[in-house]
């Protein structure tokens, strides 16, 4: 039998699709719960945020709670996917020394999940926006798939790094995680970038995370699409992923072999 | 004449010790010894082994642990590369996974069923085509919509076992797996076995039991220290093999 390049295609579609179901499946085993639990994270650090930023050190900011929760979520989808890329091809090691498939399929789905996810969880991002009386605007309709397909190939890049060079280097979960909070705090989510320092705006765009958090922002915020910040972080996002593809089709052939 | 689906020809395959490398802490601080020892500590894994399965035959391959074994049915997958030789395949490769390999525990059977089969190369249209006579074989109808952390061992095996068995596989590769589960099942996985062969099917039989292997296998591998010792007639070499012992 000769697979076509038809089926070979089919295959792979197929592929996402059912590693993609199961995550969501296992993620959302009891539906009502499952989501509960996946935005209450996010939602306990924007109270946490809030009381200590807001309540205490008394930010001057309007409506800071809708400001945080605009910026939690999409960075809550980046630092999961991340977060979880270490063990991804560690924790799939008997299928991976046993049968031959693309083995870039399993971070696609995992940071496909995440996003699918991210998407549900915009509708608290809404009911945020209906307290502080305000609605959704219609850019939304081409903004969100926008930022949508940029944030996924950038952290589909990342993903594809730090989970092909974690089965060489394997303190890399470590670092990847201490290297997540530390980038968090370097990234405009709990601050806005207006407040940094004139000294250091020059260069807060050395942070990939910085124009794509921004522009989230703005989108959610004002239904605001800024060019500038949008090329920004396509360029981040086509670069990590070229990295990325790059360092996993130079290693992927000896994934079998450290497993 | 026999045709040929599997060549291995002067095939050598070794592995650089990746203990040296387990943190990029230790990697980075000691970096001009570590890259030497990538270059230089190899472990061989196979030596210049030249071996060949004709189309339809069932070719056992027996040896002590580290003998080379599974480096050999790696290299079959495809999942590993190797390093010197020629080595060339005709056919689709279905591996008998081991007991609940890729299986999800949360998932039903059913879930698992269609997870295992794409990523043992169906497309979900198949597996669904097949999914009832998949059910029926297994005998787990009453179970198939619980998640599988309720199944016992055995029940795993066989429904691992007929996803394999419905993969309508080219080249079968299996790997010690008829060790597992009760008598009933293990003489279910032979019966199956038997009709894969007379339907024409190569099977690869990795195994440690030397009954088996002379009761399904048409030739019989041999490997030693990752090289080849002996192939030919089953009763023959497992008859050398058993000397040595």
């Amino acid at each position: 039998m000769h697979i076509t390049i038809n089926t070979k295609i089919q295959h792979y579609f197929d592929l996402i699709i059912v590693l993609t179901q199961k995550e969501i499946k296992v993620r959302y085993k009891n539906s009502f719960l499952g989501y509960f639990w996946s935005i209450a994270h996010p939602l306990a650090f924007a109270f946490v945020f809030f009381i200590a930023f807001k309540v205490i050190m008394r930010i001057q900011m309007e409506d800071y709670a809708l400001f945080l929760i605009a910026g939690l979520f999409p960075w809550q989808w980046f630092a999961n996917s991340v977060n979880a890329a270490p063990m991804l091809f560690i924790g799939n090691a008997s299928i991976i020394k046993k049968v031959n498939f693309p083995r870039n399929i399993i971070p696609f789905a995992a940071v496909l999940q995440d996003m699918i996810h991210f998407i549900l969880a915009i509708i608290v991002i809404i009911i945020f926006l209906f307290i502080y009386h305000k609605t959704p605007s219609f850019s939304w309709i081409y903004g969100i798939p926008i930022l949508l397909s940029i944030q996924f190939l950038m952290t589909y890049g990342v993903s594809l790094i730090i989970s092909s060079l974690n089965l060489f280097f394997r303190d890399l979960e470590r670092l990847t995680n201490l290297f997540i909070t530390l980038l968090f705090y370097f990234t405009p989510v709990i601050y806005s970038e207006t407040m940094i320092p004139e000294k250091y705006k020059s260069i807060i765009n050395l942070n990939p995370l910085t124009p794509m958090m921004i522009s989230w922002r703005n989108l959610f915020l004002d239904g605001r699409l800024d060019a500038f910040y949008l090329m920004i972080s396509l360029s981040y996002a086509i670069i990590l992923f070229g990295v990325g593809y790059i360092i996993y089709k130079k290693l992927s052939w000896r994934f079998a072999e450290v497993l | 004449m026999r045709e040929t689906v599997i060549t291995f020809e002067k095939i050598t395959k070794s592995y650089p010790f990746y203990h040296h490398i387990v943190g990029i802490k230790n990697f980075l601080f000691a970096l001009p010894s570590s890259l030497k020892a990538i270059r230089t500590s190899r472990f061989e894994a196979l030596r210049d082994i030249s071996f060949e399965v004709y189309r339809g035959e069932t070719f056992g391959v027996i040896g002590r642990n580290g003998a080379g074994k599974s480096t050999i049915l790696g290299l079959i997958a495809e999942v590993l590369r190797a390093d010197k030789g020629k080595f060339l395949i005709e056919g689709r490769v279905s591996p008998l996974l081991e007991l609940g390999a890729g299986f999800h525990p949360e998932l039903t059977g059913k879930e698992n069923i269609m997870l295992n089969g794409v990523l043992l190369g169906l497309t979900r249209r198949d597996v669904l085509k097949k999914m009832d006579e998949i059910i029926e074989f297994s005998e787990l109808v009453n179970f198939i919509d619980q998640p599988i952390r309720t199944y016992s061992s055995g029940m795993l095996a066989r429904l691992g076992f007929s996803v394999i068995t419905h993969l309508e596989p080219e080249i079968l590769l299996i790997d010690e797996v008829l060790a597992v589960g009760d008598i009933d099942f293990q003489k279910k996985c032979i019966d199956k076995m038997m009709d894969f062969k007379k339907s024409g099917v190569t099977i690869i039989l990795v195994s440690h039991s030397m009954e088996d292997v002379k009761k399904i296998c048409d030739r019989v591998m041999w490997v030693e220290n990752h090289t080849v010792r002996m192939i030919g007639e089953p009763d023959e070499v497992i008859a050398s093999y058993r000397h040595i012992e």
